[in-house]
């Protein structure tokens, strides 16, 4: 999937993310900063990576601001800013047997 | 060398502070040892008075040096003025490398953060560092090391002598010219119904400086500093904020958490064997703690037992159990709000205990050694039950050991209460970031989702089997957190150990070191 | 009578507690209060431009976090607005327990939603009939059309009351007597008792007067009602307390089934209870209060 423009979903609330993606030319460059950043720095990387593999979206800037998120949320905010991105109507239906 | 809990104690730390690596709770019992002494400079003459102008002028009476170690209580908590008022006179002399000793250090203190920085403030040795102290101090700003105590190890640290303090400032309510303090009577409304954290520091200091708002007519009487003790007096506008030191009372908590845990500790402990008349108990002053007592107490009307003695930092909800009947005795460390400071003005069973009294593991015989039931908190509990009260979830020093340990080591049960997660961090996890309070001491945990309880108690295990309680084990409850919020990864820190956690007796805990960003 | 097979169907719904799908914080372990359904909410809790992250929200909540058995319900919105069709889609990808329907106004309504969720659970290869439908009644039209959703398919479980909403549709507004939702609370449970369906009251909003709280719940079940609508958890320990049947409860309705059973077994038409006539009448009612005790972990005997 190409992004077309910035987007962002998610808040800074407590246990929610604020992810913003834009469209980029780098591959994924991505920037995480998280209240948990020792302990699941490394995983909030590789879930957004993943999830973010699996839109098939591979060049994107995208940013992280984590105040705790599950995987659950994490994935949902990164669907969320993504199809933010790509659909111009948000009742879009999703391919959500995929996600 | 690695100590009783597991935990890898570096030979430089050992061999600089001269201390042992932590063996076990108890090995010190009976193990006699010559208390410290210390310089009194006799007041013979009756024509002389005690009482100084300024601080900057008994500082100069005291012959402040570079190098001394000075000492404060927290009796007054957030509103705290002492302490800052002190320092800043002393920084203004251009004193450095001086050690503080305080019972505790709190955000009221941030203002000290400089003379960190600037090395007036080389060595800190306290129960609590919270706030910007703690976040220096992980962030490697103290030249020397910090030592964080409980409160009982800080008594200990004194009368052995490892630790000798050259002035002891304490800040009282009310004073005569003799020295003679109360923890009441502040023309300012500054009461904070006890002093006991300050009575270690009034029989071993060097020189006693009391530091008031309010001068009464001779003899301020009964005293809780006695002016044997007490070299200098000196009147203050300020020594508080009263609006700080005793808050009103916390409203009952309505978090549906806070009170599920808390009637899981009431309904629980009603199935031991030491829930009859006349027990022994302690808890704190946080919601659930609060919420605690009041479970417990619809158990004591429905099964007509009482408490013998509620001990501990004392709020307005153990008061009103009292004067309800369903308490005899209030030993008191520490008062938190205004109902339990206008209490200990009035009530003969409500009386104050010094820190030695209370928690001193090196006297003969300490309250929390009578102990049934303390009911604790913690930031983290792990599988070998070892908890964490100190560091917090992004390395840097946040908390303090307070009673936690003396309590712990003392009661027949100890219970400590934790919410599973906070946020997305387990507190019941495989091993604690740092280890404060030793599992060997910590009998039953009780989260929101269960309870475990200390395969070392089979005989507290065996008391609740057939109940309908929600018992499993800790390891259940590590993994179901782990389930939900994914294996957490260790802290990172760096390699600079800028803190020793002691324990009771003096050795060393565990370490803690410079934070360092967290690399992914 | 049985309308629907799926064992979910009249399933244990003493409190019906409100999640807002876009709020992590609280939708990560709702069930440590145990209430017995948790409606995951696309609707009024979710700002309007906030329709498609709440999707994706929802979609990984029903996935992912394990509800310990609490039902999930999904409040989708209503027929007049752009986003009910991706709502069933989501819910039903995501594997819910039953959809429920805002501002049900009559039978079409409901059998429009059918269609959907049958499209959604073949698309998404979910069992068929595995996800149930409730309405929400929030209006009067919706009110008078109340035996005609009732009927209107095999999903449908149940109705609640959107107290708020239907005043307003009155011309009134909510009182703490209640006065003005009478009419609404007695047609609802007549309705649902003619039909086999359950029926569900309205959420009680002052959370700090908990006694206003109790009176309020006791009466609507002495009303006939099934179960509460809940917005905050401190309201599920009286909700649960009111609706679960007390020991004395449970061991009368023990002694009439057994009176009853065994009498029945001999040929006997005749039966007794504490030295006075026992009419057959009471057997259903005790029958359910042993079931519902069973349902809420209290029933201890061997019935």
């Amino acid at each position: 999937m190409e992004l077309k423009k910035a987007a962002m979903a998610g808040t800074v609330e407590s246990s929610d993310a604020q992810i913003t993606v834009e469209p980029g030319s780098n591959g994924i460059e991505l920037t995480v900063e998280s209240s948990v950043i020792h302990q699941y720095g490394r995983q909030i990387k590789a879930v957004v990576l993943d999830t973010l593999k699996k839109l098939d979206v591979t060049n994107a800037k995208v940013s992280v601001v984590d105040k705790g998120a599950l995987d659950c949320t994490l994935k949902a905010r990164v669907e969320g800013a993504v199809f933010r991105s790509v659909n111009e109507d948000p009742d879009t239906p999703n391919p959500w047997e995929v996600l | 060398m690695k100590n009783a809990v597991g935990r890898e104690i570096p030979e430089e730390i050992l061999k600089q502070t001269g201390k042992d690596v932590f063996k076990g709770s108890f090995v010190n019992h009976l193990a006699a040892y010559k208390a410290a002494t210390h310089t009194v400079a006799p007041v013979m003459d009756p024509s002389y008075s005690k009482v100084v102008d300024s601080i900057e002028e008994v500082l100069k009476k005291c012959g402040i040096k570079d190098g001394m170690t000075l000492s404060f209580h927290h009796h007054f908590r957030e509103g705290d003025y002492v302490v800052n008022m002190v320092m800043e006179a002393i920084h203004k002399m251009g004193i450095k490398d001086l050690t503080i000793c305080a019972s505790s250090l709190g955000k009221a203190q941030n203002p000290i953060v400089p003379m960190i920085e600037d090395g007036t403030i080389t060595n800190i040795q306290s129960s609590g560092v919270r706030g910007k102290i703690g976040e220096a101090i992980s962030n490697g700003k103290l030249k020397g090391l910090a030592i964080m105590r409980g409160h009982g190890g800080r008594v200990r640290a004194i009368e052995t002598g490892e630790t000798h303090i050259d002035i002891a400032f304490i800040g009282a309510p009310s004073a005569d010219d003799m020295g003679n303090c109360r923890a009441i009577g502040s023309q300012n409304g500054a009461d904070c119904g006890v002093l006991g954290y300050a009575a270690v520091d009034a029989q071993y200091a060097d020189k006693v400086v009391v530091v008031t708002d309010t001068l009464v007519p001779f003899p301020n009487v009964p005293a809780s500093i006695d002016m044997t003790n007490v070299d200098y007096v000196v009147k203050v506008d300020a020594i508080g904020d009263p609006t700080k030191i005793a808050t009103g009372a916390a409203k009952p908590t309505t978090d549906q958490r806070k009170l599920l845990m808390a009637k899981y500790a009431a309904d629980f402990m009603v199935h031991t064997p030491w829930y009859k008349d006349g027990f022994i108990y302690q808890t704190g002053v946080g919601g659930a703690s609060i919420a605690s007592t009041k479970f417990l107490a619809e158990h004591l009307r429905k099964d007509n037992i009482h408490i013998g003695v509620a001990m501990g930092g004392i709020a307005q909800a153990i008061c009103e159990l009292q004067h309800e009947g369903l308490i005899d005795k209030i030993a008191d460390t520490q008062d938190f709000d205004m109902a339990s400071i206008e209490d200990i003005k009035t009530n003969p069973n409500h009386y104050e205990i010094t820190t030695s009294q209370y928690a001193d593991p090196f006297n003969k015989g300490a309250y929390v050694n009578k102990l049934d039931y303390v009911i604790l908190g913690a930031l983290e509990v792990d599988t070998h039950f070892n908890v964490n009260v100190v560091v917090g979830s992004d390395g840097v020093i946040t908390g303090a050991q307070g009673g936690h340990p003396d309590t712990a080591a003392g009661a027949k049960c100890t219970i400590v209460i934790a919410p599973l997660l906070q946020g997305r961090i387990p507190a019941i996890c495989t091993e604690c970031t740092t280890v404060t309070t030793p599992g060997e001491t910590v009998d039953v945990v009780v989260t929101d989702y269960g309870i475990a309880i200390n395969p070392r108690r089979q005989d507290i295990i065996d008391a609740v089997k057939d109940t309908d309680l929600p018992i499993c084990t800790i390891e259940e409850l590590r993994d179901t957190a782990y389930k939900m919020v994914g294996t957490p990864d260790p802290v990172q820190f760096g390699d600079r150990v800028v803190g020793i956690i002691e324990a009771r007796d003096g050795s060393i805990m565990d370490v803690v070191r410079q934070v360092k960003k967290a690399e992914i | 009578m049985v309308i629907n097979t799926n064992p979910n169907f009249k399933r244990l719904r003493r409190s019906m507690m409100f999640l807002n799908a876009q709020k992590p914080s609280l939708v990560k372990d709702p069930y440590v209060y145990k209430p017995d359904s948790i409606m995951l909410d696309l609707e009024d809790a979710v700002a309007e431009n906030q329709k498609d992250a709440a999707r994706y929200s929802l979609f990984h909540a029903l996935k992912e976090i394990d509800y310990h058995g609490c039902e999930r319900v999904v409040r989708i919105n209503g027929l007049e607005t752009p986003h009910w069709k991706e709502d069933i889609r989501v819910s039903v990808a995501g594997g819910c327990d039953a959809i429920r329907l805002a501002k049900t106004e009559s039978g079409k309504d409901i059998k429009i939603v059918e269609e959907h969720i049958l499209a959604a659970e073949k698309e998404f290869h979910r069992p068929i009939g595995s996800t149930l439908i409730m309405a929400a009644i929030e209006s009067t039209k919706g009110m008078l059309n109340l035996y005609d959703i009732c009927t209107s398919s095999d999903r449908l479980f149940g109705i609640a009351l959107s107290g708020g909403d239907y005043t307003r549709d009155l011309q009134t507004s909510i009182s703490k007597s209640g006065v003005e939702l009478m009419g609404a609370r007695q047609q609802m449970v007549i309705t649902a008792r003619a039909t086999g369906r359950m029926c569900f009251d309205t959420v009680y909003t002052d959370l700090d007067d908990m006694e206003g709280f109790r009176k309020d719940v006791e009466m609507i079940k002495q009303m006939g009602f099934d179960g509460k609508s809940i917005i905050n958890p401190r309201q599920i320990p009286v909700c649960h307390d009111v609706f679960t049947p007390t020991e004395k409860q449970i061991r009368w309705a023990e002694a009439v089934v057994r009176e009853i059973d065994t009498k029945k077994a001999m040929g006997i038409g005749v039966f007794q209870l504490n030295g006075k006539m026992l009419d057959i009448a009471f057997y259903d009612g005790a029958k359910r209060t042993i079931s519902m005790a069973k349902a809420a972990g209290v029933y201890k005997g061997d019935l």
